[in-house]
């Protein structure tokens, strides 16, 4: 009994590290080419100033109608994108009296829950809880759907109460389902979007849009990234040479112990 | 040769003004004796290798925990309408607040990974054998101090892990026959984790635990300190002493350790700084993404996983159809380390003069723990597990056939003295 239970196990143990080897070399190959691949990393740089500053006129006039980033202090972002306080009053803030506000917003969470079923959630922090990578393709992968209540669905969060806010720049789409069959378990794969009406961008220019809308997201979800790289290396430089003296001294009292 | 190991004490009493205080304080606080007792004049082998760093990083590690958290806590606010909140605070508000936060955070699974490595070591050279049972036992309840500090602290950032993570573990109580749902009632002090749980984990976490741990560590010292530190050959050096009275393999903790530990802790420092500067997620096992997230008590994450050094139990739990059962054999995977003492038979200590039974047995041990920390992070398939169970069973047959295969071992004969190769 026990023996068949040890045997039984070993035998599963061993196919499951198989599998679980198997699986691990197929991902990356799932995650460029299956599903139908709408999924792009989204290669965004945090280091890229001119693209915080796109992405944060971006955010301002296109998400802060309903998501707020409200650990996100105004005048830190004018000494972190390199602009002055003027600057800022002049372009990101629409809602906020003084630099010092936080990028709130005047919608109540009470009436988001009311017109969309979920109240918007604050986008500090999106950025690390579900990576750059997701949001950017979920900015592209809006398509037309009659059923969902805003008349949009979303290929990369499916049945999203979010609208098509950025319709208007990346144009209409709808997309193309198959049905397929793998090893007797019949799906829907999603196969290509096809344009009903275009938009004022072109694919490239919306990526574009959409990479710096990213960005700055990215950067409001760790403000001091940059900073803690830079400061990193002089951290183990000074390390490294810390770490020579402090081996010579102890060669130096070792020398004698045979 | 004896005044190449021993260590440098005249300098400090004796002649001077300096010499005059400390002779004073000696007439009131045996300060000198306590330096010679436990650095200048406690001797431990000469030939410690690499393995023997770790209980000297746990120190660096723990003390930076302490001096880290105490900064944390001038600016954490511990309820459930403010924590969340305050630690972005300190990440973005606080000066240096996001340096001090990351130590921590890093510092946490930095912990882990030396006490795990430090332990293997113990379990390599047979550290926790006679005379050394006690210093086992309470490295053990070192380790155990640890876990629930660890546990209770990631409450305390109040994110979606935070929360579901702790309904996880603390509910596992439950599991205890009779009181069970009134323990866990009585360990959250309400009907679910709430404002009221966070309170007084933040109490546990900064207060009690803390001086529980320091407490231990002291107990620790003392009681390695009492028998010697052992060394890879598994020998007593205090066997073998010259006619000075000092250990003729031992050298003396100061000047020759500190300056060896010296070396160890600021290898040991570049790596940590590696992980904070570049990686403090470390790819969402020291951080978990869902934690990024604020406890949401009407919205359970798809995947609930503890962090990664609580990851080996967490699978043998999941690995058992009943909660119960799981339970229990979570707490039998420690229960069976402090026995361990008592399990192994073997007379040699050291792994290099046993026999070949251990050394599979150690590293299917080893294979098996690391495995199943793999597995415990993992969304819970069947097949996934299958593989825990397997594992788990390789786990404590470690233990359950220790007695028998550690007593039929044909070991090597063990040197009178330690295998070392002087430093050029």
């Amino acid at each position: 009994m026990v023996s068949n239970l040890m045997k039984n196990s070993l035998r599963s143990g061993l196919a499951a590290l198989a599998g679980a080897l198997a699986l691990a070399a197929a991902l990356p190959a799932a995650a460029s080419g299956g599903g139908g691949g709408f999924q792009q990393p989204a290669n965004n740089d945090v280091s890229n100033v001119a693209s915080l500053q796109r992405g944060a006129r971006n955010f301002v006039n296109y998400c802060q109608g309903c998501h707020s980033a409200k650990y996100v202090r105004y005048n830190q972002l004018a000494k972190d994108l390199g602009m002055t306080e003027e600057q800022v009053i002049a372009n990101l803030m629409f809602g906020a009296a003084k630099p010092t506000e936080t990028m709130d917003i005047a919608m109540r969470p009470a009436d988001g829950l009311r017109w969309f079923g979920i109240a918007p959630p604050d986008l500090s922090l999106m950025a690390r809880s579900k990576g750059a990578d997701y949001i950017f393709n979920f900015l592209r992968t809006f398509y037309l759907d009659p059923k969902r209540p805003a008349g949009v669905n979303n290929l990369t969060l499916p049945n999203t109460a979010m609208p098509h806010v950025l319709w208007e720049l990346q144009g209409l789409r709808t997309a193309v389902f198959e049905e397929e069959e793998h090893d007797g378990i019949r799906r829907v794969v999603f196969r290509k979007f096809e344009e009903v009406a275009p938009g004022k961008l072109s694919p490239a220019e919306f990526d574009e849009f959409a990479r710096d809308t990213v960005n700055f997201l990215d950067y409001i979800a760790e403000p001091m990234q940059l900073k803690r790289q830079s400061l990193g290396v002089l951290v183990i430089a000074f390390l490294l040479v810390f770490g020579i003296f402090a081996y010579l001294l102890k060669q130096e009292i070792w020398k004698d112990v045979k | 040769m004896s005044a190449a190991r021993s260590g440098a004490t005249g300098a400090v009493a004796g002649q001077g003004r300096m010499g005059r205080f400390v002779d004073w304080v000696d007439e009131r606080f045996p300060l000198t004796a306590m330096i010679k007792e436990h650095a200048t004049e406690y001797y431990a082998a000469k030939s410690f290798n690499v393995w023997y760093v770790f209980g000297v990083l746990a120190l660096v590690v723990l003390i930076l925990q302490f001096v880290t958290g105490i900064f944390l806590t001038m600016n954490y606010k511990p309820s459930a309408e403010d924590a969340f909140a305050s630690v972005e605070y300190i990440m973005r508000e606080v000066e240096w607040g996001w340096l001090i936060r990351y130590m921590h955070s890093t510092g946490a699974s930095m912990f882990f990974v030396v006490v795990y490595l430090h332990m293997f070591r113990g379990l390599m050279y047979g550290s926790y054998k006679a005379p050394r049972e006690l210093l086992w036992i309470v490295g053990m309840l070192i380790y155990l101090a640890l876990m629930a500090e660890a546990f209770m602290g990631y409450l305390l950032p109040w994110g979606q892990m935070s929360y579901w993570g702790a309904q996880v573990i603390v509910s596992l109580f439950g599991a205890v026959p009779v009181v069970g749902d009134g323990l866990v009632e009585w360990i959250r002090g309400d009907y679910f984790i709430s404002d009221i749980t966070l309170n007084r984990f933040f109490a546990l976490h900064v207060v009690a635990v803390p001086l529980a741990l320091l407490l231990l560590v002291v107990v620790h010292i003392l009681a390695l300190h009492t028998t010697g530190s052992l060394n890879p050959d598994g020998i007593e050096i205090k066997e073998k002493k010259g006619p000075d009275g000092i250990p003729l393999d031992g050298v003396a903790f100061h000047p020759y350790h500190t300056s060896k530990d010296l070396v160890a802790i600021i290898v040991f420092a570049i790596v940590f700084a590696a992980v904070l500067f570049f990686a403090p997620e470390m790819g969402g096992y020291f951080l978990e993404h869902a934690n990024f997230e604020p406890a949401n008590l009407l919205k359970t994450p798809e995947h609930i996983a503890p962090v990664w050094y609580f990851t080996p139990f967490y699978a043998i739990l999941r690995a058992v159809p009943s909660k119960g059962w799981g339970a229990f054999l979570m707490l039998a995977a420690i229960v069976f380390l402090f026995l361990l003492p008592w399990l192994d038979r073997c007379k040699v200590k050291s792994i290099r003069y046993r026999g070949w039974q251990f050394k599979v047995a150690l590293a299917a041990f080893a294979a098996s723990f690391v495995a199943l920390g793999y597995l415990g992070l993992q969304p819970a398939t069947p097949m996934v597990n299958q593989a825990a169970r397997f594992f788990t069973i390789v786990y404590f047959a470690f233990f359950l056939l220790m007695p028998v295969y550690t007593s039929r071992e044909r070991t090597k004969p063990v040197p009178e003295r330690v295998v070392y190769h002087g430093h050029e």
